[in-house]
């Protein structure tokens, strides 16, 4: 029997300390780039999610960023990501996302639960109509929580796309309805989360908050993950941002590789965003649906 | 000018030429962050295109004079309130950095905010407004810098066109600040006057500041450094997580500080146990076989089962963190409710969390106030001293040894209430006396397992009251010393009327009597003795904390009898007692029983007989290496 025991244990240390030493002087480690910094980052709020939820999935919207957050799911849980990848179905998005989401879903061996959104009816009609649409999936995104009583979600939204995005924690609590008090929030710092949301409310992570949108395509190459051809520039024209069918728009592009993306977002002075509708309504349009538990 | 205005330099992701900075701008309320900020965009070409014309068509409609603020005001609460509540993230460039900007809010009712956004900050801007001078709010974020271990504080003197650009009163109040942040071990990089509304100061040394020698706010901004991962330190792995997704068992964390590599010899902490990195795991290529620095989310096997959970932290044996119960820190309060003498709270320390008490305060103070009188709390948005006594031992550094994991949050209600950096582990205070020298025994354990024919151990029968834990312990320790063993009977009850008859049912004193169990049977099992202990100990917490306690010689048995039966037999009369009401904290008749998620061995005692459960223990000890094997046994001595 070896029952070792606090600092009881100090005189069979030495050796393995004259080990160590060794070692350290052969070799140092390779430095960490800007995406290693990111990518670590991204796992160790992933796994903190994990470890502090009960019940968590991951919101996929197909789109460019939350296919790098399955990535980063991946590489958090060596392979495999141990919880539902979840799609808010609106049923208008673009046929070549569909095939995406089926064809990836069955590769990236996802647990994928796509639910369904309630018809537009349903949803309050003094929005104006593309934010009307967008407070349809909040709709979709609350049956979804009700019915499988996730206390957490990831989702991929990032500081850097839209002003109201960048007042949000990395766990970011809901209430009950699912609303966002951006009054209240609690202080988050040192990577410590606020991962207790009161009883039936939930918490969103952001795994991906502190990225760029040109980090996302950086990273992207680098780790050669699948994306939907839609981004890339043909005759002339490429989406930026992907979202529901009638209400997105292409930008005018030329960008029909990653390499010639990056070197768009880097003259470029237009927001990621232009294309989304919703987006220019009216100057609160995107607050108000965030505030209601839009994403 | 320093400026790109179009920038032409590789993009950052790629290239990685150019460091990222973050930075933070704090000061008081109305001192002019956000117009400083928003001078800053325009002045470096970073406003997506239209944005300013909008804004300024905004303003127009509503009525309202253009501020350079109003860039950032971009929620609807902001510009009906006039205040900036939150942090945003705002980028730009300077001819050697990208600049990550986080705004931070000046208001007192939004310290939470300014300390989430400074918190992640690798450099401070602080705004005096010349006119006003230093102010409460300036010496606060002063002093949080210093907290939050935000060292490179560069001090702009705004409104200088309130003034008339006079450069005594400049000096004036580069004086004051300058030794009040002194005072704190913070020396400014640099003072700088301007006008954020006009632009002297900022991109430029204009004439109206002819007399101010020193660098630009670009400028400034542009000899900040990037915080450096800590790998000179010594290694620091708090474990996040054990995974065992497959037939893998990994060790997941992020490296805080330190490096690792497959083959270093390792100490867990707090337990003290000791193995050898098997191998680093990732994904999809795995696994990896370089050095793994400080910064890195990482996975990691061991040469062996041990028994680890998360908050341990994984340091190589020379340089491993000090396991205390009881530490001192210097922290800042945001609760509502001011922190006393003798509150409960929740401290953690990186993953790691452990209930504490407050034990003493001092040096509780307002930081805004330019002498503040000792309080006996530490109230809202206010700073102390405080020691701390804490439940569970944790592995820790003070941190000036190790800034990443010297430093902790406290909890109240599931919420984070305050935070702050660990001064001294133990205080001086309930660490071992060191007249306490515990004494060996004379005999070698190998000379007791000779004779008894297996190792010490501890057999830990845990279940529902009436569940068969002192039937199948009475059997096993009659079976064990037919064959010629050491089995010594701990069962739960007969202690509580001896050893622990100074103990109740509340939490913590369960707590307290499963350590005690744990720690009489482990001094027995290291004695080469097997001790059996028979106790519901409900809490899964409590029977981690008896596995640490007896390490590798803890045998954990679940006897998981069906509820119904077990209240059906009720030999005790508890059930029917605490059925009746009259049994305060009976654990059976409500959910509080946390079933083992990965004994030894679980039986049902409804579907066997004692004979056949006392075969299927005896046969457990035997595989898991308790219990000699007759043949082997005879083998080796031939």
């Amino acid at each position: 029997m070896h029952l070792l025991k606090g600092n009881s244990g100090a005189d069979g240390l030495g050796f393995a300390a004259s080990v160590s030493e060794q070692k350290a002087v052969e070799q140092t480690a390779p430095s960490m780039d800007h995406l290693d910094q990111l990518e670590a980052q991204s796992i160790y709020i992933l796994r903190e999610a994990f470890a502090r939820l009960k019940k968590i999935a991951l919101l996929w919207s197909l789109g460019k960023d939350s296919n790098v957050m399955i990535w980063l799911a991946r590489k958090a849980f060596f392979g495999r990501v141990p919880f539902p990848a979840l799609h808010v179905d609106t049923g208008k998005k673009f046929p070549e996302m569909y095939h995406f989401r089926d064809h990836y879903g069955k590769e990236w061996e996802l647990d994928l639960r796509v639910e369904p959104c309630p018809p537009i009816d349903a949803v309050d009609p003094t929005l104006p109509p593309a934010a009307r649409s967008a407070a349809r999936k909040t709709e979709g995104l609350k049956m979804a929580l009700a019915k499988y009583g996730f206390d957490g979600l990831i989702a991929g939204i990032r500081r850097d796309e839209e002003a109201t995005r960048a007042k949000e924690r990395v766990f970011s609590p809901r209430g009950l309805e699912g609303n966002w008090d951006v009054r209240d929030q609690p202080p988050e710092f040192w990577d410590h989360f606020n991962a207790s949301p009161p009883q039936g409310a939930h918490l969103r992570i952001h795994p991906i908050l502190h990225w760029t949108e040109a980090d996302i395509w950086a990273y992207t190459k680098r780790e050669n993950i699948p994306i939907i051809p839609l981004y890339l520039a043909k005759d002339g024209k490429r989406y930026r941002s992907l979202g529901d069918q009638d209400i997105t728009n292409p930008v005018n592009s030329n960008a029909s590789t990653i390499d010639e993306i990056l070197a768009e977002l880097e003259q470029t002075k237009v927001p990621e965003r232009a294309g989304r509708a919703l987006d220019h309504e009216t100057e609160d349009a995107f607050e108000r649906l965030r505030v209601a538990g839009y994403l | 000018m320093n400026m790109l205005v179009t920038p032409t330099s590789p993009a950052t992701p790629n290239g990685t030429t150019r460091p990222q900075v973050r930075i933070v701008i704090v000061g008081h309320v109305d001192h002019g962050k956000s117009t400083l900020v928003g001078r800053l965009l325009h002045e470096t070409g970073s406003l997506p295109d239209g944005k300013l014309e909008m804004l300024k068509a905004v303003s127009a409609r509503r009525g309202m004079p253009f501020e350079w603020s109003f860039l950032l005001d971009a929620l609807q609460t902001e510009r009906d309130q006039g205040i900036t509540i939150d942090t945003t993230q705002i980028r730009f460039r300077t001819n050697s950095r990208d600049i990550v900007l986080i705004d931070a809010p000046g208001h007192a009712e939004f310290l939470r905010n300014m300390i989430t956004g400074a918190s992640q900050a690798d450099g401070a801007v602080l705004i005096i407004d010349a006119l006003e001078g230093v102010r409460d709010q300036t010496r606060r974020h002063g002093y949080l810098l210093h907290l939050l271990g935000v060292k490179q504080v560069a001090v702009v003197v705004n409104k200088m066109d309130r003034v008339n650009f006079s450069a005594d009163r400049f000096k004036e109040i580069s004086d004051e600040i300058s030794a009040h942040l002194n005072g704190l071990g913070v020396t400014p990089t640099a003072v700088i006057p301007i006008s954020a509304r006009d632009g002297d100061g900022v991109a430029e040394r204009t004439d109206r500041i002819g007399w101010y020698k020193g660098p630009t706010v670009v400028e400034a901004l542009d000899r900040l450094e990037p915080a450096r991962p800590l790998e000179a330190l010594a290694l620091r792995l708090p474990v996040q997580a054990i995974y065992k997704f497959d037939d893998r068992r990994i060790v997941a964390g992020r490296i805080e500080s330190g490096s690792l590599i497959a083959g270093d010899e390792i100490v867990i902490m707090p337990a003290g146990k000791i193995a050898k990195i098997k191998s680093v795991e990732s994904w999809p290529v795995t696994p990896v076989t370089g050095r793994q620095g400080a910064g890195r989310s990482v996975g990691i096997t061991l040469d062996r089962e041990l028994f680890i959970e998360r908050g341990d932290i994984i340091a190589h044996a020379s340089t491993a963190p000090r396991e205390t119960r009881r530490l001192r820190a210097r922290i800042f309060w945001l609760h509502d409710k001011p922190l006393a003498k003798g509150d409960q709270l929740l401290v953690r320390c990186g993953p790691k969390e452990s209930r504490a008490t407050v034990v003493a305060i001092e040096k509780a103070v307002d930081p805004g106030e330019l002498s503040s009188s000792e309080n006996k709390a530490i109230g809202r948005n206010h700073v102390g001293e405080i020691d701390i006594s804490l439940s569970n031992p944790i592995a820790t550094d003070p941190y000036t040894e190790n800034p990443r994991t010297g430093r902790l949050v406290i909890e109240v209600s599931g919420r984070i209430a305050g935070g702050g950096l660990v001064l001294s582990v133990d205080a001086g205070q309930r660490a071992v006396p060191v007249d306490i020298v515990p004494v060996e025994s004379a005999l070698r354990a190998d000379e007791r397992s000779a004779r008894y024919r297996h190792n010490g151990a501890v057999v830990w029968l845990t279940g529902l009251p009436a569940s068969g834990k002192s039937t199948l312990a009475k059997a096993l320790e009659r079976r064990l010393f037919t064959n010629g063993g050491s089995p010594i009977l701990l069962d739960g009850d007969t202690l509580r009327a001896g050893l622990n008859s100074d103990l109740g049912f509340s939490a913590a004193d369960r707590s307290e009597n499963i350590r005690r169990l744990a720690e009489v049977a482990t001094h027995l099992a290291r004695n080469g003795h097997i001790a059996i202990v028979a106790a519901v100990s409900p809490a899964r917490e409590d029977r981690a904390t008896a596995r640490r306690i007896a390490d590798t010689a803890f045998r954990e048995i679940h006897v998981a009898t069906p509820a119904e039966v077990c209240e059906e037999r009720d030999p005790k009369g508890h059930y029917k007692k605490a059925r009746a009401g009259a049994l305060a904290s009976f654990t059976g008749i409500g959910d509080d029983y946390e079933a083992p998620q990965a004994a030894e061995l679980v039986i049902d005692t409804s579907t066997r007989t004692v004979t056949e459960a006392t075969d299927e223990i005896e046969q457990m000890l035997k595989s898991s290496g308790v219990l000699f094997d007759e043949v082997v046994d005879l083998a080796a001595n031939i």
